[in-house]
């Protein structure tokens, strides 16, 4: 192997300050074969197609392509030398207030040789030319702001393809896709393998990979986990390969509820999913696991107020629960630790007392006046109870560790009582001791309320769940009791397989 | 260390340096009178200030508030030189104008989802605008002669023109004009709103990260549109004071007072390295501003100076603010 492949990555290292990001990749890509990059969020995915599309500079390691040594220094160069990327957010790859013969041979607008002057025939001549090849059915006169996701993707890729790439990447491209548009993109993909392009494509959705890959490459912790060549393929291997496994460290000893605190019944959370039904009850910790883009937030949200159910109902200690915004979800009891804490938890300004205060200040003041004693008091409590380290409740969030950063969130929310604690994803970028901290945190107070904590990792939910739920396609899958599970099954249930249990 | 003591204290060094200077360089300039004339020469800027402060929080920011106040000031004069009403009806129209403007402001950056600077500069040259129509472009005065003829024979009421000529006693008779009292006391309330309650917190919470704030259950929506009638309303009535002051509705004046305001606030910024905005922050900014003037006015700077003195100082202020305290990106 290694021969004939059009591309050929070896040793590829990347270290951004103390933090090993890629610990040497090896890649083959072949003529007229879709290989799928699979990963979880930090895996290092997005870092390798960076080197290999010129925006970062490699650590170590050799990339060939076609025999010759393959060297960007930036992302023209790549190009340029024919692997070209179509970066996961569309609207990067595109120019919204030009019509689309424009930026089809945006390109050739900069660079050597160019002509000095705009000439709107070539332009479209040209244009025209690029869009047959690809196949495409679009007005080039139209603006590409008035397109739709799926066409601007479309215009993206060809503008990509007018290149006449060897290598075409493409980062998580149905993302924002509905599923009768990413059947246009998959017969364009057809096309282009039919034409001889090697394609990496990176996606989380099992039913883009089943449907597209040609092999599979797994990765974990910035090394290829796995390699899948063989047909049929391997799918619930790579499923695997990617989330891994390591030691089991703590497993719980599972506990049961009697009494429900929240159920829903019929839930549906996205156009032609299957309707959702579940029960949480009180003092058990429930994991919902699942890859990265099967309706995990958009659940969470739901249950949070902050998005819509298309259909179903919900209850909250046996009343009726429809929120309409997070307000109303907090008053009810349901707090939720939103994902991804820089953006939607962490208030920059604020120091650690205030950010444990900001949802409940109702409740620290007096005819609105703050009471600065009860809010330093309740601060204080917080840090001691999850053990933040810190100097003091002064200090502000900038200057904590990411574990300790999420301790502040998870303090937060855990500053009053609730009747069912969300969590979504509380430990992404979090070490392993912050990790097991807030896990003992949410095992040890679970009693009295319901604890739903939404995980990618496998790991994390054997670590701190009672019943683990599997979502794939915006719905339920699979539920397991936290004890003597049968791993494979999760697996094939993650993997979207066809082991499709009742839920 | 030294670095942390010279973002934090950097400002106030300068302030007190600066009047120590002019006190020993400018004849006059250390005493009574002329400290309650920065005060009242800087009195409605500051109060425009104040107000915009409230929409830098939230993260919006507001250029109407020059032609609100100018707008306020022709609609006082309107009541009471043509429609011939009193001190109070004045009043009240300046205060719905500012609240009408500031919800209409708010409407648009909220629900219609047009940028703040966009939306407030339209609409501050559709009140530049609208101001002049009533009179057809002139000046209100009494016994100007109105678009149709005739002769509007109103006169400002004594009582309306106290609120910019009346001086209180203060140890000396006659001391302390009406409009720094209101300056005072705006900027005190203004204060306590923004550090001591729980609405002016969530403020900070909504300006530093509107999506935290919304999932910690704050009506985002809400707080926006408030912190513009906050703006708009203080805005009305630094026109009211303009009104008093001149005793007439002047189409020409009021030029200054966005841009004078703005820097007022952004220079607030700099003040004990907060490197955000903060109300106290704002009344020094102002004062500041004053100080400068005064005191180069008294040492016979040529008054075209002015404009090039309060860029100077902007300038450095937003340097203190956003290069050395490395805070500016959040």
């Amino acid at each position: 192997m290694g021969a004939d492949a059009v591309f050929h990555v070896e040793g590829l290292k990347k270290s951004f300050g103390q933090n090993e990001v890629l610990g040497g990749i090896s890649l083959d890509l072949f003529a007229g074969e879709v290989t799928v990059l699979m990963g979880a969020n930090g895996a290092g995915k997005s870092t390798l197609v960076k080197i290999v599309s010129g925006v970062y500079e490699r650590g170590a390691g050799t990339m060939r392509l076609a025999g010759r040594a393959f060297d960007p220094q930036t992302p023209a160069e790549a190009i340029r030398a024919g692997v070209v990327t179509v970066h996961q957010n569309i609207n990067d790859g595109v120019v919204a207030d030009l019509d689309v013969a424009t930026n089809l041979t945006l390109d050739r607008l900069s660079g050597k040789g160019a002509s000095l002057l705009f000439r709107p025939a070539n332009v479209r001549a040209e244009a025209r030319a690029v869009a047959d090849r690809m196949g495409l059915a679009i007005d080039l006169k139209a603006r590409v702001s008035d397109l739709s996701l799926a066409d601007r993707q479309m215009v993206a890729i060809a503008r990509a393809m007018a290149h006449q790439p060897k290598v075409l990447i493409l980062d998580e491209p149905t993302s924002s896709l509905s599923s009768a548009e990413a059947d246009r993109l998959f017969s364009l993909i057809d096309r282009l393998r039919g034409q001889g392009v090697a394609i990496l494509y990176i996606s989380h959705r099992m039913s883009d990979i089943r449907r597209l890959a040609d092999r599979i490459v797994s990765m974990r912790d910035g090394v290829v986990s796995g390699v899948f060549d063989q047909k049929p393929l391997d799918y619930e291997g790579a499923v695997n390969a990617m989330l891994g496994r390591k030691i089991h460290l703590d497993r719980v000893v599972a506990r049961s509820s009697a009494r429900a605190v929240f159920t829903a019944e019929g839930l549906r959370i996205a156009h032609g999913a299957k309707p959702i039904s579940m029960t949480l009850g009180a003092g058990e910790v429930v994991a919902i696991t699942g890859l990265v883009g099967v309706g995990k937030t958009a659940l969470a949200e739901t249950l949070f107020g902050v998005r819509r159910p298309l259909a179903g109902t919900m209850h909250m200690d046996g009343k009726p629960y429809a929120p309409g915004s997070a307000r109303e979800a907090i008053a009810t009891g349901v707090f939720l630790v939103a994902k991804d804490r820089a953006a939607s938890g962490i208030v920059g300004g604020f120091n650690i007392e205030r950010n444990i205060s900001l949802p409940f200040l109702k409740r620290m003041s007096g005819l609105g006046v703050m009471k600065k004693r009860a809010e330093r008091a309740v601060a204080r409590r917080q840090i001691d109870e999850l053990g933040i380290v810190c100097r003091s409740e002064k200090d502000e969030l900038s200057a904590l560790s990411g574990g300790n950063q999420q301790k502040v969130m998870v303090a937060r929310w855990m500053a009053q009582a609730s009747r069912l604690f969300i969590l979504d994803e509380p430990f992404q970028g979090v070490d392993i001791s912050a990790r097991r901290d807030i896990a003992a945190k949410l095992r040890a107070s679970a009693d009295g309320r319901a604890t739903l904590i939404f995980v990618t990792e496998i790991d994390e939910a054997l670590e701190t769940a009672d019943r683990i739920l599997v979502m794939s396609e915006h719905t339920i899958v699979g539920e397991h009791r936290n004890a003597d599970i049968d791993l494979d099954r999760l697996l094939a249930e993650v993997a979207g397989g066809p082991l499709h249990s009742a839920a | 260390m030294l670095r942390d003591y010279a973002i934090r204290y950097g400002f106030i060094v300068l302030l007190v340096g600066l009047i120590a200077y002019f006190a020993i360089a400018a004849d006059g300039f250390a005493s009574p009178q002329s400290a309650v004339f920065i005060f009242q020469s800087v009195a409605i800027t500051g109060v425009l200030a104040l107000g915009v402060t409230a929409t830098l929080v939230v993260g919006g920011f507001d250029l109407s508030i020059g032609s609100v106040a100018t707008s306020a000031m022709m609609a006082a004069s309107y009541a009471m030189v043509v429609l011939e009403q009193n001190a109070i009806v004045a009043v009240i129209a300046c205060l719905v104008i500012g609240v009408i403007v500031g919800l209409i402001n708010g409407w648009l950056i909220v629900y219609m989802r047009v940028p703040d600077l966009l939306a407030t500069l339209g609409m501050m040259f559709l009140l530049l605008g609208l101001q002049r129509i009533p009179t057809e472009g002139r000046s209100i005065a009494t016994g100007m002669t109105m678009p149709d003829g005739s002769v509007a024979n109103g006169k400002f009421s004594e009582a309306f023109l106290a609120l910019g000529r009346h001086r209180i006693d203060f140890f000396i008779p006659n001391l302390i004009p009406v409009s720094v009292v209101v300056l005072v006391v705006l900027a005190v309330l203004i204060w306590f709103f923004l550090e001591y309650t729980r609405f002016g917190r969530m403020m900070y919470a909504v300006g530093s990260n509107e999506r935290a704030a919304e999932l910690a259950g704050a009506p985002v929506k809400a707080y926006k549109i408030w912190a513009y009638v906050i703006s708009g309303v203080f805005a009305s009535i630094g026109g009211i004071l303009l009104a008093a002051r001149l005793g007439r509705g002047d189409i020409a004046s009021g030029n200054n007072l966005l841009l004078d305001a703005v820097a007022a606030a952004l220079i607030g910024y700099a003040v004990l390295g907060a490197a955000k905005p903060n109300a106290f922050g704002t009344a020094v900014g102002a004062v500041f501003v004053g100080v400068l003037l005064q005191g180069l006015t008294m040492m016979n700077a040529p008054y075209y100076t002015q404009d090039f003195v309060k860029g100077a100082v902007l300038v450095v202020a937003l340097v203190f603010t956003f290069a050395l305290s490395g805070r500016g990106k959040r």
